[in-house]
């Protein structure tokens, strides 16, 4: 198998994501498939070929360095479940050294 | 009023300057066109009704003149667009809730046009599959088939389209999902080249790749609605700064002496023979039309699907970090620190293939496999445009197959990402190279619409509407209509 159950739990973590047993199986089998055929790849010779990560025309976008105006408070805070007075309201972070962040 | 909803957006245009019909009429009639196919369809996620019709009114009031040639059209908007004050769901429950503050840079051009969105269209929960089953809301169905996909995963915006709801909507295609759907339902789809439209307000799936771009009937009214949303943006440092030049210029002055290529690639293992046979047929009608059509070779092309899943859902991955419960969209309930809250937001918040798309990308990003996938995935894509980059010093198109097979039943390959994912074996390509691609209505296999696929030079899409316009007039598939919404044989 191209991945093993531990290594998907690892990368679930890494993530931020939690599956049942069962879903860890089914991942497991899917994604070992999925990574096999990607693997297809080792076959080119890339030998000196550089890496295309983007294939923007422009390479730099530069604007005149004048402040504007930005989004208003309350409007940006709209889609916020939880608020008060003018912050957004999360659970604890702090508190528990081994909650993390 | 239900003859108004064949007519092309040229045709509509013109009753409207001439006052035969008002906006206000022809926005009703398009509700009601919508409200009577929902049922049987299920384009729609959300409908814009009251706003649209004040629009309308506004626009009534102000009068249409000759050359606003969009006021007054009706639109569809997939609903990765975001669209202020109207609900924007990515077909996700994460997002199930949020509305938006401000309006994408394609609406802001949807509305300076003075065309009018009738609502938001449903897909591929965050643009992620090839049949928008893997929505959170409902099930679009093929107006020509309904126990056929639609495709995806742009599927309500092609749906709704073919079904008459709309003339005209948008789409966004990241490895097909704009020609594929276009292709399953007998339309015209166009994805520009990367930077001709903005992305500034569409929900980011894969940022290299990612376009926006027009479903049509037409290929004239395609035209006209790409020259009216593609521009420059400042607020999209990717989007290009060139002009965007009028489309319909030129549009009928055919294929003469044109040079076109057609990958072997793209017309062997893995398609279908009978959609082979009606692409071979356009060839011939190319040939005909007095364009010189010859085979060429795009060999690293071959390796798109596996390139494009490490690319697409490592960008995914990093992408869909932002949905965390924290600012907008789904947040989980009764949990216990900060960390559950992430952690059980994003798993509740988020569909299976979602989630095995931000695995993926995690995984190919993650240290030990970086080299080997990431990093291998970008030579080779490389070497994908570079066989394009040579093509194209000797030919103006490439045409291939839109899709390996017409639109599939419910259900088959759902399951199966390795199939599903071969589906885009054609489209792919076009992505990671940055060209534009465009699907037009080629014939019927099993009664069902196959697509013809037209693939730029960067840039030059006014060269591929004018060969789809040559094919359009001399073959007249788009006059084929869905079966069950009055079309047939």
């Amino acid at each position: 198998m191209a991945i093993s159950s531990e290594e998907i739990k690892h990368v679930a973590k890494l993530s931020k994501l939690a599956f049942s047993d069962d879903e860890i199986v089914a991942l497991t089998d899917k994604l070992g498939q999925i990574i096999d055929m990607v693997e297809r790849l080792e076959e080119v010779d890339t030998t000196g070929v550089p890496v295309t990560t983007n294939v923007v025309h422009d390479i730099n976008v530069m604007r005149e360095d004048i402040a504007e105006e930005g989004t208003d408070r309350n409007l940006l805070m709209r889609n916020v479940a939880t608020k008060e007075d003018g912050y957004i309201k999360v659970p604890a972070m702090l508190d528990n050294g081994e909650a993390g962040a | 009023m239900t003859e108004l909803l064949g007519k092309t957006i040229k045709e509509l245009h013109e009753l409207l300057v001439a006052k035969e019909i008002t906006a206000v009429e022809l926005t009703k009639a398009t509700f009601d066109r919508i409200k009577a196919t929902e049922p049987e369809i299920e384009a729609f996620i959300t409908l814009n009704e009251e706003k649209a019709l004040e629009q309308a009114a506004a626009l009534d009031e102000k009068g249409i003149q000759p050359e606003d040639v969009l006021a007054g059209i009706p639109i569809g908007i997939k609903d990765n667009i975001v669209t202020k004050d109207l609900l924007t769901t990515s077909a996700s429950k994460m997002l199930h809730n949020f509305m938006p503050i401000y309006d994408a840079t394609v609406m802001e051009k949807v509305y300076d046009a003075g065309m009018i969105p009738m609502g938001k269209l449903n897909m591929d929960e965050f643009a992620m599959g090839g049949s928008s089953e893997t929505s959170y809301f409902k099930q679009t169905k093929n107006p020509w088939d309904t126990d056929r996909v639609p495709g995806g995963s742009s599927g309500g915006s092609a749906a709704a389209v073919a079904a008459g709801q709309v003339p005209v909507s948008l789409g966004s295609d990241t490895g097909g999902s704009i020609r594929q759907p276009a292709a399953f339902n007998g339309i015209v789809g166009m994805k520009p080249t990367y930077g001709r439209m903005s992305r500034y307000g569409l929900i980011a799936f894969s940022s290299s790749l990612d376009q926006i771009g027009p479903m049509t009937r037409t290929v004239e009214d395609n035209a006209l609605a790409l020259a009216a949303l593609s521009g420059w943006d400042k607020k999209d440092s990717t989007s290009a700064q060139l002009e965007v030049p009028d489309f319909t210029k030129g549009l009928h002055d055919g294929v003469k002496g044109m040079r076109i290529a057609v990958p072997k690639e793209f017309m062997g293992e893995g398609i279908d023979p009978k959609i082979i046979a009606e692409v071979e047929k356009a060839i011939e009608t190319y040939r005909e039309l007095g364009a010189i059509v010859e085979e060429v070779s795009l060999p690293h092309s071959t390796y798109g699907v596996e390139i494009y899943y490490i690319v697409a859902s490592a960008e995914a991955s990093s992408n869909l970090q932002r949905f965390d419960g924290i600012r907008y969209g789904y947040r989980a309930e009764d949990v216990k620190d900060i960390e559950d809250l992430y952690v059980r937001t994003r798993s509740e918040g988020f569909g299976m293939e979602v989630k095995r798309r931000i695995m993926l990308g995690t995984f190919s990003l993650s240290s030990g496999f970086y080299d080997a996938h990431f990093k291998k995935a970008g030579q080779v894509r490389t070497l994908v445009k570079q066989d394009f980059d040579k093509v194209f010093e000797d030919y103006d198109l490439i045409i291939s197959p839109t899709t390996p097979t017409v639109a599939y039943k419910f259900g088959e390959n759902v399951d199966d990402p390795i199939t599903m994912y071969m589906g885009d074996l054609l489209t792919i390509p076009v992505n990671l190279a940055g060209l534009p691609g465009m699907s037009i209505p080629c014939g019927l296999v099993d009664e069902m619409p196959v697509g013809l696929q037209i693939i730029g030079k960067p840039f030059d899409e006014a060269t591929m509407y004018k060969a789809a316009q040559a094919f359009e007039t001399a073959c007249e598939f788009n006059q084929d209509k869905p079966f069950n919404l009055g079309g047939g044989k």
